[in-house]
């Protein structure tokens, strides 16, 4: 992917936060010496590229609600279909497939820890198979941005 | 940033931010003032929209609004959660260290299970090879030294479901 210096500061820039105020990318023009159409045409060009997946809202998700990572030891003969059952059942909201005999790992989401623990329960009976519950303890660095070494990159 | 309080303390939302919430969480219009659009959308004026968007940051449950990298796309092909049995004395001063490092893109304490699991730290990594998702691993190794009882990389090999949305519209 071939972005120039202006796109890869607007990612550097603001993917630790843009200002929340009514022109916001007015305001990140000024900042970069571009006009606020600029900002808007790159981040529609870095959004339909891929680049970025979004422009929008970064939420604390234990401020919005209850959540946990679980992982199950599937089958591997059955492991398309055990990640395509927790892919439907409500609250996913990620299932990654990793390198390990437990290799599927999912969030599970709910408006509160009482619903959580339902789902949970009900998610582990559907499946038949037993889940590691691993929930938050501590979060060490919450801030999701890391630095991106441009010159790295393929 | 530093310790952050654990997953029960959750705060109660009212409906409007909820519904705020739900309309944004894939994004804002890219247009002039997004907030109008916003506003429109769950039938409140721009102006409280965007109040409300500074509120919600006021009290933690926005982090920010961001450009968000697809990690993935940039070329970030390796992500390796590496999982760390850290001694309990020593697990937080060691998270907090671990965390402040520049590659690494969240780091949680979680509990053991053993003997199927071992692990209490989690680190994620990410890297343009698996060399590189090694390397950096390493780091967190010397790092953590004597007080690191073992310790994995689980490499993903599919993304099977990524969503920004958490939160459904209540019926």
């Amino acid at each position: 992917m071939q972005l120039d210096a202006t796109d890869r500061r607007l990612i550097d820039r603001y993917q630790k936060g843009m200002p929340i105020t009514s022109r916001p990318f007015l305001a990140m023009g000024e900042e970069l010496g571009i006009p606020e159409e600029a900002v808007i045409g790159r981040l529609e060009a870095l959004q339909a590229q891929q680049a970025i997946s979004r422009v929008g809202p970064v939420f604390e998700h234990s401020r919005a609600g209850a959540s946990l990572l679980a992982a199950v030891a599937a089958p591997k003969e059955d492991i398309d279909q055990v990640a395509d059952r927790i892919n439907h059942f409500p609250g996913i909201n990620h299932n990654y497939a990793r390198e390990h005999e437990f290799n599927l790992w999912f969030v599970m989401t709910a408006p509160d820890e009482k619903t959580l623990e339902t789902r949970l329960d009900e998610l582990e009976k559907t499946l038949a198979l037993p889940f590691l519950r691993l929930p938050m303890v501590e979060a060490y660095h919450i801030d999701l941005a890391f630095n991106i070494d441009w010159e790295a990159l393929p | 940033m530093s310790t952050s309080a654990s997953t029960s303390e959750s705060t109660a939302l009212g409906s409007l931010d909820r519904e705020l919430i739900v309309a944004t969480q894939q994004g804002l219009p890219l247009v002039s003032n997004p907030w109008e659009e916003v506003g429109e959308r769950i039938g409140i004026s721009g102006d409280e929209a965007l109040a409300r968007f500074q509120r919600l940051q006021a009290n933690g449950v926005l982090r920010r609004v961001a450009a968000v990298p697809n990690h993935y796309r940039l070329g970030y092909h390796y992500n390796g959660m590496t999982v760390w049995d850290v001694d309990d004395e020593q697990v937080r001063e060691l998270g907090q260290a671990t965390g402040e490092l520049p590659f690494v893109s969240h780091c949680y304490r979680r509990p053991r299970h053993r003997p199927l699991w071992p692990y209490n730290l989690f680190a994620m990594v990410h890297g343009t090879s698996r060399d590189e998702v090694e390397t950096k691993a390493e780091r967190i190794h010397e790092l953590l030294g004597d007080a690191c009882r073992g310790h994995q990389i689980l490499y993903s090999s599919a993304i099977l479901k990524k969503t920004g949305l958490r939160l459904q519209r209540k019926r």
